[in-house]
């Protein structure tokens, strides 16, 4: 195995796979670098040394040119560092700009390409990729058998672990980049719901069988008394947008790990379940008993939520 | 205006089961159709086309079935169909995927936008379109979900993790659309009847000049399984005071109330 390089536009995420990359190469005896693009280029390179990165590269010129969300220069960019680092896999993480930069970078470099991962082991010199299949219904294990590999991680798969003794070097790099073709008319930071359901100890989710918005308060009382977040199915948030979608769980949306989580008028679509999958504590409410959800359940209540949801918040409350 | 849509005949994941003794996914006798997102770009296409005139041409590379799953397709309004029959391209990987599509778009020569989905049902990963960028040297616009046309530039709404962005750039260009962007249409029944009739050109691997090498495989799947599940699987099924009040008393037992 070459050299381990790693990027996101997403600093946190880069660090975590910092982490990864610096225990799969010190069983390997290779380097660990990464590639910092865009703005406040220099403080952000002494913040990746910090955080363990043996090799940071910097763009010396042509660094006007990464001021967009265009994946086609950020590829050519990181494909240029690949080559001059001898990197053999490259560790991305998989946002949705990281996500379409990996299958471009991977045609560049003629390399295997794995997304959406959530779990590495190395054994016997390779990386064993997990990831979801067939909708979120299986779990997929992979390896890339071309000479080079791109790799994708889902954010949120690894901690960041900060190395004791920090000490790499950093290395400006001339690019040679072409101007991109899109452009950028406007851009709108999305109005973040100050929650992360993701972290939430109780979850009360959401799905169709609600009806209507009108019935978000007696939801809301719910999750009121128990403490807990309200996360939400697909078309809820997406289409219905009774929720933010922040809210959103699921394969497009966010895996949870509560303790705990009631599922109400949620049928239980396997891209829904993966989200809540590793839940301690599944509870689920249907009027239709033979709803998917309920052989992911711990608990279930065949009914009507507009007569269960009210009536067990009354008892938690006395 | 000439548009392409990519759309991949999969299984319908719907009906899939898993058997319980290994885990393993049950494949056999589960119809084929088109991807869900697939369908949004499509749908997208045959709207674009409604508005401003032109084709909308159908591509898809798969294996023998292909041909009646294409129906379906051309149901929804598309003009045409050109499909890669080959049985080596059942299940292949997105790497191979993306070189025979952009060989095929290549060959049909004549078009000014390209729409594939977000990610196919099965795989999901979302480098179909990427890939087909970098071989084809065009401009990508991923996780779109509003698109306009005005001339021969469109206007896109993209949806990135923390931000939206309104682009714009010439066509030809390559669009990747999410589910939200449209709901596809369900064809009628006259639709499905009048789509035999409309044109459907079938390629083999060596009429668009793939090379060899081009098909290796570069991604080695070890194992695909279901997780695990131990759930206790406790339904009650009274009436909702009595249902309620029970559900209650478990969630007690297992320390979530009064937390
Ligand atoms: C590529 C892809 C990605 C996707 N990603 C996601 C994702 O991340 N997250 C996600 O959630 N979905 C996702 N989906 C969609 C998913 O397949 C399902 O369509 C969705 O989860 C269904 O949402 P739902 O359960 O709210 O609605 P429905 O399937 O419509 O279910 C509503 C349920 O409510 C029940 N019900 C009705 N009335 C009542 C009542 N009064 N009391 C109690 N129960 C009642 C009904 O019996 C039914 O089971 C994705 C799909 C695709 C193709
Ligand atoms: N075999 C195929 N034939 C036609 N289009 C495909 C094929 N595979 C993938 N696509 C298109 O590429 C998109 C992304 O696929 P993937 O990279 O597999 O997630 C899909 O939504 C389709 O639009």
């Amino acid at each position: 195995m070459g050299n381990i390089l790693i990027f996101s536009e997403n600093d946190r995420v880069a660090y975590s796979l910092l982490g990864k990359g610096l225990e799969i190469a010190s069983e390997q005896g290779s380097t660990v670098g990464a590639a910092v693009l865009g703005a406040n280029l220099k403080d952000r390179a002494d913040e990746y040394v910090n955080q363990g990165a043996q090799r940071v590269y910097l763009p010396a010129q042509g660094k006007e040119m990464l001021e967009s969300n265009d994946a086609a220069a950020y590829a050519e960019a990181i494909a240029q560092i690949a080559r001059e680092f001898q990197a053999t896999v490259i560790l991305l993480g998989c946002t949705r700009q990281g996500k379409e930069l990996a299958g471009r970078l991977a045609q560049k470099l003629e390399a295997g390409c794995i997304n959406d991962v959530n779990g590495m082991v190395l054994r016997e010199g390779q990386i064993l990729c997990e990831r979801y299949a067939l909708g979120g219904a299986t779990v997929m294990t992979q390896t890339v058998t071309a000479s080079a590999a791109v790799i994708s991680v889902m954010p949120g798969t690894y901690e960041a672990v900060s190395p004791t003794a920090p000490a790499g070097e950093i290395v400006e790099i001339n690019l040679n980049l072409k101007p991109d073709k899109i452009q950028v008319m406007e851009r709108q930071t999305k109005a973040a719901d100050s929650v992360d359901i993701a972290e939430a100890e109780i979850l009360v989710c959401v799905g169709m069988g609600l009806g209507d918005s009108g019935k978000m308060p007696m939801i809301e009382d719910l999750a009121g008394v128990l403490g807990a977040e309200i996360g939400s199915t697909k078309p809820v948030a997406t289409d219905q947008k009774w929720v933010s979608e922040e809210r959103l769980i699921g394969l497009s949306g966010k895996k949870c790990k509560p303790q705990l989580a009631i599922c109400l008028g949620i049928s239980g679509e396997i891209q829904f379940v993966v989200g809540i999958r590793e839940a301690k504590t599944i509870v689920a409410v249907n009027t239709d008993e033979n709803a998917p959800i309920f052989s992911t359940a711990d608990y279930g209540i065949v009914g009507d939520l507009n007569q269960v949801v009210p009536k067990l918040t009354a008892l938690i409350k006395s | 205006m000439n548009i392409i849509a990519c759309v991949k005949q999969v299984f319908d994941l719907q009906q899939v089961r898993i058997k319980k003794e290994t885990r393993e996914p049950i494949m056999e006798n589960i119809p084929l159709t088109i991807g869900d997102i697939d369908k949004n770009a499509l749908e997208e296409g045959v709207r674009l086309i409604e508005q401003h005139g032109g084709k909308v041409t159908v591509v898809s590379a798969g294996s023998e079935d292909l041909e009646e799953t294409i129906k379906e397709g051309l149901a929804m309004g598309a003009d045409e169909a050109v499909l890669v029959i080959d049985s080596s391209l059942d299940s292949a990987e997105s790497a191979v995927s993306a070189v025979v599509l952009a060989k095929t778009v290549k060959k049909i020569g004549e078009f000014d936008l390209i729409l594939l989905g977000e990610g196919s049902s099965d795989n999901y990963s979302g480098q179909v379109g990427p890939r087909m960028a970098e071989i084809l040297d065009l401009p990508l616009v991923s996780f779109v979900k509003s698109l306009k046309v005005d001339g021969h530039r469109i206007q896109a709404v993209r949806s990135l993790d923390d931000c939206m962005e309104v682009v714009e750039v010439d066509m030809p260009a390559i669009v990747m659309v999410m589910s939200e962007i449209n709901e596809a249409r369900i064809p009628a029944v006259t639709q499905i009847l009048k789509a035999g009739r409309k044109p459907k050109q079938v390629l083999s691997l060596d009429e668009i000049e793939v090379d060899p090498a081009e098909m290796e495989t570069k991604v080695e799947t070890l194992s695909n399984l279901a997780p695990e599940q131990d759930r206790k699987q406790v339904i009650f099924k009274e009436d909702a005071d009595t249902a309620a009040a029970d559900l209650f008393n478990a969630l007690q037992s297992e320390g979530f109330i009064g937390r």
